[in-house]
């Protein structure tokens, strides 16, 4: 609870310090006044994040606390670009659709429940998860970083998402033929936008308006947010209010510039345009950061993939010889699965690391196979400003050393 | 509404087929409320890349310095460099940076592949105490300015809705792939 205070406290101060600067501009300050405080709907603050900068606000989902496959919602990791959480009258939001249809609707929040429904459990995750930055203990920018796994994997959370499918909507406006993609912007200070293909918008995507039960919490895109089943989380557009039809992807600013890296591989040429994510897991418990006990311990942790189900976990001990590890169900396409492996620690050396194999039989990559295919020398991961990555799903080691202690293995 | 019966008539006749496919295909006709041109020009703010959508103006870079200074200066910094908050400059006046763009480079507009990008988002977005708060003029004014001091166009190039989509980004050709298309091509999940 300290901790969480003092988080909060530090949120709001640096809140503060931005209404102070634009106030101090003599800009005309939609900003609130410096005492205002972020206002969650069900009066959750928020909860171990970082502001990495004016326009940047995180928070991490506590992966090594919380068991099962469900994040609850007010952990959910938070990718806040370029505003703070909106608040936004449901009773006053719509939903428009327009562009290459044939009818340009407008959809109230009764609407849209009224319309036929789906709740599915599906997994999140930011296109800068586990990346070699948040790794780093000693990123200046926030003294918690490194440790625990919350920090390294925590841009990830799983919920059962309620909505309106959006093939449903798209009917009812009548695409044009001629059309093939979508742009989607939030209602958020910032208009936070991310253009969708049509072929996966028919597919599995839908406009959700409730998170495990309960409506979508504010930091979450109350009162809708788009999923998007599987792919980066961008995609998934929080504060939903304009979907507009278009024949070409519309590049905007958020997926030009932050949603694309630079890859030796390709000559330097970015990579944009990832969609999915590969097979992932990692260890949640025992992770970086806690005490090994000796005698039993039952390995647990979660594994996904953006193209399905996970069909195999496997996990080692010794970071060679692989032994399946059980799966607990139930098991959800593109979502969170739970895995464990019961094991016994005897005081020695460990190398603690898991791999996921999905339905499609693609299995999650090492981070020597990751650094080869992108034309990064493993050296290079040592320097202190580390080769920057995205769509990082390298498995995940966490060595053990003869005290228990168990650390961060990826970069050392 | 002073349609004669001679065209009235036959627009009927064509429109009413239509009208009963569009009616018919609605799962749920009660559901929604039908959005006119005026509402939708309203809140459509939304620019492609080839920019058929930017509104009528104009702008130069010196226009734009005024602006950036009182508007955009107060987080970017002097000039667009060394602010509190994205960088925007790469390379100088006449020397584009043309990349790689491992770095802050990529914070501002020398990265976009079209030029459209800024317009768009500084139109929509900026400035962040007030989005949308621009005109076209300024917005233009302010682009000029960003892709003079990036070395992208001349200082009196004037920006408008016919000049600036022309305008040669120097990374253009720096994404892959160049041109999205779904379903993807098929490449292992890493790539």
């Amino acid at each position: 609870m300290e901790s969480n205070k003092s988080d909060r406290r530090r949120f709001l101060k640096q809140t503060a310090a931005l209404a102070g600067v634009a106030a101090g501009a003599g800009l005309v300050a939609k900003a609130q006044p410096a005492s205002a405080q972020p206002q969650h709907v069900h009066n959750e603050p928020p909860r171990r994040g970082a502001r990495y900068s004016l326009d940047h606000l995180t928070h991490y989902t506590p992966l090594q606390d919380y068991m099962g496959i469900i994040t609850p919602a007010p952990v959910h990791f938070v990718q806040q670009h370029s505003s703070e959480f909106p608040e936004i009258d449901a009773d006053q939001h719509r939903l428009t659709i327009h562009g290459m249809v044939d009818r340009p609707l407008s959809f109230s929040m009764a609407d849209l429940k009224q319309l036929p429904s789906v709740s599915r459990v599906h997994f999140v995750e930011c296109h800068g998860n586990s990346s070699p930055q948040i790794h780093n203990p000693n990123n200046s920018k926030n003294p918690n970083m490194g440790l625990p796994v919350q920090y390294i994997h925590g841009m990830a959370s799983c919920s059962e998402w309620s909505g309106v499918p959006l093939s449903v909507l798209l009917n009812e406006a009548g695409v044009h033929k001629e059309a093939s993609w979508l742009v989607m912007e939030g209602g958020d200070q910032g208009k936070f936008s991310h253009t969708l293909p049509l072929g996966k918008a028919m597919d599995d995507c839908f406009v959700a308006y409730g998170q495990n039960g309960e409506p979508l919490r504010i930091e979450q895109g109350y009162p809708i947010r788009m999923i998007v089943p599987g792919w980066e989380g961008p995609h998934n557009v929080k504060y939903l209010k304009h979907i507009k039809v278009v024949d070409q992807p519309y590049n905007t600013w958020n997926e030009s510039m932050n949603h694309s890296v630079s890859r030796p591989d390709l000559g330097g040429k970015a990579r944009w345009y990832h969609f999915q994510w590969g097979p992932k897991s990692v260890i949640t418990r025992p992770s970086a950061g806690m005490q090994m006990p000796k005698g039993y311990v039952q390995i647990t942790g979660l594994a996904w993939s953006g193209a399905g189900r996970v069909s195999k976990v496997e996990v080692t001990t010794d970071g060679k010889t692989w032994k399946e590890a059980k799966i607990q169900g139930p098991v959800h396409s593109k979502a969170h699965t739970r895995f464990t492996y019961d094991w016994a620690w005897d005081g020695q050396e460990a190398m603690l690391q898991s791999r996921c194999t999905d339905e499609t039989g693609d299995v999650q990559p090492s981070l020597a196979e990751l650094s080869k295919n992108w034309g990064i020398a493993l050296e290079d991961w040592k320097k202190p400003e580390r080769p920057r990555a995205i769509h990082m799903n390298a498995i995940q080691p966490w060595k053990v050393a003869r005290d228990g202690s168990i650390s961060d293995a990826m970069f050392a | 509404m002073r349609c004669s019966l001679k065209v009235l008539v036959p627009m009927m006749v064509l429109a009413a087929p239509v009208a009963v496919l569009a009616a018919q295909s609605r799962a749920f006709p009660n559901v929604g409320t039908p959005l006119g041109q005026a509402e939708i020009q309203a809140f459509d703010h939304m620019i492609g890349p080839d920019g058929k959508e930017l509104p009528v103006g104009r702008g130069t870079s010196k226009e734009g310095a005024e602006i950036f200074a009182k508007r955009c200066e107060v987080c970017h910094g002097k000039n667009g460099e060394n602010g509190i908050t994205h960088h925007l400059v790469a390379g100088s006046p006449g020397k584009p940076f043309r990349g790689p763009f491992y770095g802050v480079e990529k914070d501002g507009p020398s990265y976009f592949p079209y030029p459209t990008i800024a317009w768009d988002y500084i139109n929509r977005a900026m400035p962040a105490s007030n989005p949308g708060s621009l005109k076209p003029n300024e917005v233009y004014s302010l682009v000029a300015f960003l892709y003079y001091r990036n070395g992208i166009i001349n200082e009196n190039d004037v920006m408008d809705e016919k000049t600036l989509p022309k305008v040669e980004m120097p990374n253009k050709n720096g994404f892959v792939p160049a041109k999205p298309v779904y379903p993807p091509a098929k490449n292992p999940s890493w790539y």
